[in-house]
């Protein structure tokens, strides 16, 4: 192979993504573990930086270099100084290193004939596809189209544009704030009105061309340096323009594109990467209005010179390993030069043909969020995304449907879903029989949002024709055609009066669970089951082979479907099967990842094959060479069962994914599957809240006073007894957050309203919470009751945040010797009584040493991934060997184990908010977990490690002012220290009414404020905000009267506007007293961010011994 | 509903539903790998007695975009690739009866029964598929009838190209005004010919003389000719000895002033090949798709391409002069050859792409450029 000469690259930097967030997510561990694994095939060393210290591409063994600090130029031109690199990776690690690239770029870090050179896609062509202007001046330039708009600054220069452009247009002001002001106007005479006010508030305002309703096609392109050039995939979005990428059903291939339109824009996406002079992937948008005539009518949307979310789907889609072939190609080789990874025989120049049908649908989690709006548009939104494969859309839809983990009914039970999410729709949808779809349903299915596909799916139920509802939803006619042949077939199997072979063969090719035949035929899951195999309706797997069965596959990346004859072959081995995590969501993903592929490593080392399902397109856990064998496909029983009757391994790992693979642990006892690890019925003394209670009586460890209830008036005798606050967990909420904490009678009756369906079936948990207690986790290890590892960590935040979005310190630093060693102590009575075996995790509250269990899990937790890469032990790898057995492994690991108590430095873990991103969801932290990701950092002190940790989730240190806003008298006498030292750093202060009425009786000078409501009055918070006067906010609330906010209640709640609009305005906000007598500190001990030191990761474990 | 089967020469039964014809058709059962493009695959000559397996599941999702009976002359008012459906028979996974599309006239259920062409759904295309490819392609029979013996007709002993090719010569003119050089008169000879071959010749100005597959050209000594296309066409080149006697003759030209530019495509490059005295043979399983890597071994360049074959050129038994341009950077099989001192050129991929990638279509260019050089 000839490699085109380029100077010798001996080390490489490589940009990670930072912590997840909306938007920009697991898929960046995916595409840098891709590109490290790459460089490190060619001898080249490498250095990633990333504060996600739960992703793999930070795990040992994989970069040469790992820095634990935060993506933006000030660190990583440190790290370039110290390190040297011959060249730089910044297309792996999403927008965040992108522009932490252009940052570095401008800095004069990077450029022509430095070092580190910018290896791959130049930073011309960065610019070019990120400097909107210079964007479009290309494209002219190239006769190719973007979406027409216009400047305007007077009604009737708008409506010279508008006839120009042609209605409908949309008028948007040329500086809103999170698509503030923008309208769709049909004709002048809206456009008039319109625009009259807009340009009240706007000097100028932008006419666009309207494109809401065109198809939305995406293309993953990759081009090398010699300008060989292909189209790897084509995607189409069910959702058309108007609806982000995100936050759109996506199936790939396109399938309502005719060879023209297909190969039309493909030829127009290879003549723009040209042009371009990408080398490597880029992702190209369209807007596509299908014409009666053969003539192609698009726009361009926007390109992503770099891999993106869709190139990971695109990746898992066909099997072409985008980041891999993207960092070759960065390095000098040429696409014919390269193999295609999967065949091993064909080259990688290649288009992937798909004999399958995928469909991607994004997760929302806007139960969450209190306030949060529902609907969905420009802005994304969602949290995760699974990825379904079928030989019909049928299937890959229903399976799709199922992964996302909020109903296993799919779209079945659409009514009752429905209903559940909105109330007001019960009466109406109640008439089952009407053929007319409800007013509020067609509404549901005019306006995008998460629940449309339900909507949509009621009224194909109630008989409303396909055209209609294209009509309302803009969405292609084919498409809702496929969802009505589902629920077509729905009534097909409800109408059945006796099972048959052939309906029930139909019914899995149209992707049917086993346990959704059932509900439709009054039947169970398991007796379909029986019914099916007894007729021989077993599942046909296939194989992923980039080339649609022409030439033969070497990996085995599968999927499964049904076929007249099944004819799997599959050789028995020494195999065991690993459940990953699932769909992405708040309170579980990419630490989940990295136990299961972690886990996974630790088998094939030991000589073990190893079997992987998980179905999210954003993990390495779905790459295709992580394990022996991957089924992209469901983590249901029903699915994880026969694949586990088709590969016959010898077990199955459930410990590593999180709760999903947990919950189903049971039933696979019960099925006859070898599980490995801790028994089912032990997971069971430990879920079952009876159970686990009864548990630690018995062992006599105390946990807070809890009971379940179905009634209000026993809800509140109970919470008289303990004493308020407690904590209330309601099974079943209408909307809004789940769990919520009562103070007094009012708020418990207020919360209990909202739980409306108060009954035996649906009671409430109302638990004891203790104000002021500290929370402490540990994370350990068990064989057969004896534990191996714990690790102690502790929460910066007291009780009442949830541990997800806790800020948290391992080793403890303030923990009494007296506690920790209690705790040791419990951990081992709680091993020991429920026999376990792997991993688990105990959480814990402390108050004045009196120390009460809160739960127990018996799986790998969140935790995982932060405490084994701080300490250095492993847990994941220990919790393997445990599970096997492997008493060679587990001594090899004792042998050389760290210090998990005393260590040199201290690392601290800091969770990432996505609040900016969810328009009106109140940004402040409660027992309900909100955070989408977290970041990880080390240092020798705890506030070195804290600031790191908090600006690598995009916190800015204030420079000029801060705002104080403190409720009650303790937090004001709290928070009084931090106050003054601010003041003495130099930062103007600040502050509310109250708080600067406290702040000067106590000696420190604050500048009053007036709230947001007082507005207009001057000085107001909001004035100052907009004017940047203020970088800082602290809005601590006084626990004891928080007033919760209720969507659409005309109670305007200041507090809540206040950090809606630091949000909004992206002024960095605490809400918690601890975290923000923290940051402080830290703040004035590191004013100065030189001060930081930017020690890699090895150097610290170097010192642990 | 009623059910046809395909019946395979190792005596392989697959049954499915029937959405086309209800009648019987024997042929070659090849597979393509493309997906897009239906309408424009199934009206591609090439494909003339083949019975045609689909490995994309989904067939029929935008309809066909005409109802009309075509002309024969007619190249712009529609995408297809010749007035009628070639393939004998179709397979599918699953068909797609909604259809959605505005330039959808039809459905393809109605189009293949219009057509008389006989198709089934329901199979699994992807396990016929991998049979294919191991066992190499095979002889089928697409059939109503639950009889126990059949035979089974080889469509490759047959004369194909004269089953498809005009039969009177047809002449086109450039559909544009623009021109300002003299226009290029091209002599296509139909062994099959694929209608996009013949608007990328008159989208470039040239005019084409489209002429029976054993057209004699010296009947056509007077016109003044710049250049020969070679169509694309189906079955066995060899069965082609008319056309390879006149390219032959044109070979046989010594004098530079009489050298007519020759551009050999598909099928046209494997008579090409055999003209100047190389040797073909039947691939296990055909290249039939559009994602067909080639390389241009002359400038090191690569690209994807549409292909739909079954026979390749030796390349052991290219005579002296004689070079390889294009190679198949999976098997290296030959994809196209040129001439070292004589303006002879030849493709076995489909610059004209429909369906598939258009990335090859440069090749008019270059070899017209060539004529213009010629001249």
């Amino acid at each position: 192979m000839n490699k085109i000469s380029s100077p010798k690259l001996r080390k490489v930097l490589v940009l990670g993504s930072g912590a997840l967030k909306i938007g920009e997510a697991g898929e960046f561990d995916y595409s840098g573990s891709q590109a490290i694994k790459t460089l490190k095939e060619e001898g080249i060393k490498t250095i990633v930086v990333n504060p996600n210290i739960a992703t793999y591409q930070t795990s040992r063994g994989l970069a040469d270099r790992v820095y634990f600090l935060p993506i933006n130029a000030h660190f990583v031109s440190r790290i370039i100084k110290h390190e040297k690199p011959d060249g730089i990776l910044l297309s792996f690690g999403g927008q965040t290193a992108l522009n932490c690239g252009i940052d570095l770029h401008n800095q004069g870090f990077l450029g022509e004939n430095k070092k580190p050179r910018i290896l791959g896609t130049p930073m011309s062509a960065i610019e070019k596809t990120e400097d909107r202007a210079l964007f479009i001046q290309t494209l002219k330039k190239l006769n190719l189209l973007t979406p027409k708009s216009l400047v305007a600054e007077t009604p009737k220069s708008a409506i010279i544009a508008a006839k120009k452009i042609g209605y409908p247009v949309i008028i948007r002001s040329a500086f809103a704030l999170g698509g503030e002001g923008s309208a769709c106007a049909a004709n002048a005479k809206e456009l008039e009105n319109y625009a009259a006010l807009a340009l009240l508030r706007h000097r100028q305002i932008l006419v666009e061309e309207d494109l809401t309703g065109w198809k939305e096609i995406e293309y993953e392109v990759v081009r090398d340096s010699a300008d060989n050039c292909i189209a790897v995939c084509n995607m189409e979005n069910m959702d058309p323009m108007g609806v982000h990428t995100g936050e759109s059903i996506v199936v790939a291939p396109s399938q309502t594109l005719t060879n023209g339109e297909y190969h039309g824009l493909r030829s127009i996406a290879i003549k723009l990467i040209r042009n371009l002079e990408i080398v490597g992937e880029c992702n190209i948008q369209f807007a596509l209005r299908a014409s009666t005539q053969n003539h192609l009518d698009y726009r361009i949307i926007e390109v992503n010179a770099r891999l993106s979310r869709s190139s990971a789907l695109a990746s898992k889609a066909t099997g072409y390993p985008l980041a891999r072939v993207a960092a070759k190609l960065a390095i000098g080789w040429n696409l014919p030069e390269l193999q295609n990874s999967i065949t091993k025989k064909t080259t990688a120049f290649f288009e992937p043909a798909l004999d399958y049908v995928v469909v991607k649908m994004p997760r929302w989690d806007t139960d969450k969020f209190k306030s949060a709006d529902r609907g969905i548009g420009t802005q994304m939104k969602s949290v995760g995304e699974v990825m379904a494969i079928g030989r019909s859309f049928e299937e890959a839809f229903q399976k799709a449907s199922r992964m996302l983990g909020l109903d296993q009914t799919g779209i079945i039970a659409s009514v009752e879903r429905l209903t559940q999410k909105y109330p007001h729709l019960a009466e109406s949808l109640g008439i089952i029989n009407s053929k007319r779809a409800p007013e509020a349903l067609i509404e549901l299915i005019k306006r995008p949002n998460e629940h449309r596909v339900l909507a949509i799916t009621e009224a194909l139920k109630r008989n409303v024709a396909p055209k209609k509802i294209a009509e309302w939803s803009l969405i292609d006619p084919w498409f809702i055609n496929k969802i009505k042949n589902i629920t077509d077939f729905m009534k097909t199997l409800k109408d059945s009066q006796y099972l048959n072979p052939l309906l029930i063969y139909e019914a899995k090719r149209k992707g049917f669970s086993d346990k959704q035949i059932a509900l439709l035929t009054n039947s169970s899951e398991d007796e379909i089951y029986r019914y099916r195999r007894r007729h021989g309706i077993v599942m046909r797997i296939n194989h992923i082979d980039t080339l649609a069965a022409e030439y033969p596959a070497q990996t085995n990346y599968l999927y499964s479907t049904y076929e007249k004859k099944q004819k799997n072959k599959i050789k028995p081995d020494k195999k065991i099967m690993i459940l990953g995590s699932g769909v992405y969501r708040i309170g579980s993903s990419v630490e989940f990842d990295w136990c299961a592929v972690t886990c996974g490593e630790t088998l094939r080392r030991i000589g073990y094959k190893t079997i992987m399902i998980n179905h999210n397109p954003e993990t390495v856990s779905t790459d295709y060479d992580m394990a022996d064998t991957l089924y992209f496909e469901e983590l249901s029983f029903e699915t994880v069962r026969d694949i586990y009757k088709e590969e016959r391994p010898q077990a199955v790992v459930l410990s590593m994914g999180g709760q999903t693979p947990n919950n189903i642990a049971l039933k696979c006892e019960s099925a006859g599957m070898r599980i490995l690890g801790t028994a089912p019925s032990d997971i069971d003394r430990a879920e079952d809240r009876y159970k686990f209670s009864k548990l630690l009586n018995k062992l006599a460890i105390d946990q807070p006073a809890w009971k379940e209830l179905t009634k209000i008036s026993a809800a509140k005798k109970f919470a008289l007894m303990v004493g308020y606050p407690v904590l209330v967990r309601p099974s079943y909420v209408l909307s809004g957050a789940a769990m919520n904490i009562a103070f007094n009678d009012e708020d418990l009756s207020e919360y209990l309203k909202e739980a409306t369906y108060l009954s035996p079936e649906h009671p409430v948990i109302i638990t004891k919470f203790i104000v002021g207690a500290k929370e402490i986790e540990v994370d350990a290890v068990a064989k057969k009751g004896e534990v191996l590892i714990d690790i102690l960590s502790e929460h910066v935040e007291n009780a009442g945040v949830h541990s997800g979005d806790a800020t948290i310190i391992c080793p403890p630093q303030k923990l009494y010797v007296e506690t920790v060693r209690r705790i040791r102590a419990m951990t081992r009575v709680i091993g020991k009584a429920l026999s376990i075996t792997g991993p688990f995790n105990i959480q814990l509250l402390a108050k004045d040493n009196d120390i009460k269990v809160i739960e127990c899990n018996l799986r790998a937790s969140r935790s995982f991934p932060f405490v084994s890469k701080v300490t250095g032990n492993n847990l994941v790898e220990m919790a393997t060997y445990a599970l096997i057995e492997h008493n060679r492994g587990i001594a090899k690991m004792k042998k050389c184990e760290r210090n998990t108590f005393e260590l040199p430095y201290v690392g601290v873990k800091a969770p990432q908010f996505s609040f900016s991103r969810l328009k009106g969801a109140d940004p402040i932290l409660r027992v309900e977990m909100a955070s989408t990701g977290e970041v990880g950092a080390l240092d020798k002190t705890l506030e070195a490690a804290y600031l790191k940790s908090i600006l690598a989730t995009g916190f800015h240190l204030p420079k000029k002012g801060v705002l104080l806003s403190l409720g009650g008298e303790t937090n004001k006498q709290k928070f009084l220290e931090s106050a003054r030292a601010l003041s003495e750093r130099g930062f103007t202060i600040y502050a509310t009414h109250h708080t600067t009425e406290f702040l000067s009786y106590s000696g420190v000078i604050a500048t009053r404020l007036y709230k947001l409501h007082e507005a207009p009055k001057e000085p107001n918070i909001a004035t100052y905000m907009f004017k940047k006067e203020i970088d800082l906010a602290i809005v601590i609330n006084d626990f004891d009267y928080k007033k919760p906010v209720k969507t659409g209640s005309f109670e305007v709640d200041d507090d809540y506007a206040l950090r809606r609009t630091a949000a909004d305005l992206n002024v960095p906000i605490l809400t918690n007293l601890q975290t923000a007598r923290l940051f402080v500190k830290a703040v004035c001990m590191y004013q100065n961010l030189d001060l930081l030191d930017i020690t890699p990761w090895d150097q610290y474990l170097q010192v642990n011994r | 509903m009623r059910t046809q089967s395909l019946i395979l020469e190792d005596k392989t039964i697959l049954t499915g539903e029937s959405f086309g014809a209800q009648t019987d058709a024997s042929g070659e059962v090849v597979f393509n790998t493309g997906m897009v493009g239906y309408p424009e695959t199934f009206t591609d000559p090439s494909y003339h007695g083949q019975i045609l397996v689909l490995t994309y599941p989904l067939i029929g999702n935008y309809g066909v975009e005409t109802n009309s009976k075509l002309k024969t002359k007619d190249l712009f008012s529609h995408s297809f690739e010749s007035e009628k459906i070639q393939i004998a028979g179709l397979i599918v996974r699953e068909y797609c009866k909604e259809y959605s599309h505005p330039q959808a006239k039809q459905s393809l259920e109605n189009w293949l029964k219009s057509e008389g062409v006989p198709a089934i759904e329901g199979v699994d295309t992807r396990a016929l598929t991998e049979k294919l490819r191991e066992k190499g392609t095979m002889l089928g029979r697409i059939t109503n009838d639950k009889l126990t013996k059949y035979t089974f007709k080889d469509p490759n002993k047959q004369n194909l190209v004269a089953e498809v090719s005009c039969k009177e010569p047809i002449v086109y003119e450039p559909n544009t005004v623009k021109i300002e050089k003299q226009k290029n008169t091209i002599l296509l000879y139909d062994c099959g010919v694929k209608l996009n071959i013949i608007r990328c010749l008159i989208k470039r100005g040239c005019r084409v003389i489209r002429v029976p597959w054993n057209f004699e050209l010296t009947n056509y000594e007077k016109i003044r000719i710049n250049g020969i296309v070679i169509s694309n066409g189906p079955g066995d080149p060899a069965k082609c000895d008319k056309t390879i006697e006149q390219i032959k003759n044109q070979l046989a030209i010594s004098n530079p002033s009489f050298l007519i530019p020759i551009l050999g495509i598909c099928l046209g490059n494997q008579l090409l090949a055999l003209a100047c005295g190389a040797k073909t043979y039947k691939l296990k399983y055909g290249h039939r798709s559009q994602n067909q890597p080639v390389i241009d071994e002359l400038r090191n360049r690569a690209y994807i391409t549409t292909q739909n074959h079954g026979y390749a050129v030796n390349e052991k038994t290219v005579p002296k002069g004689w070079r390889v341009w294009f190679r198949n950077l999976n098997d290296g099989t030959v994809e196209g050859l040129w001439h070292q001192h004589y303006p002879w050129m030849s493709v076995q991929f489909h610059p004209e792409a429909a369906p598939g990638p258009t990335d090859t279509e440069w090749v008019f260019d270059e070899w017209i450029s060539m004529i213009n050089s010629n001249e």
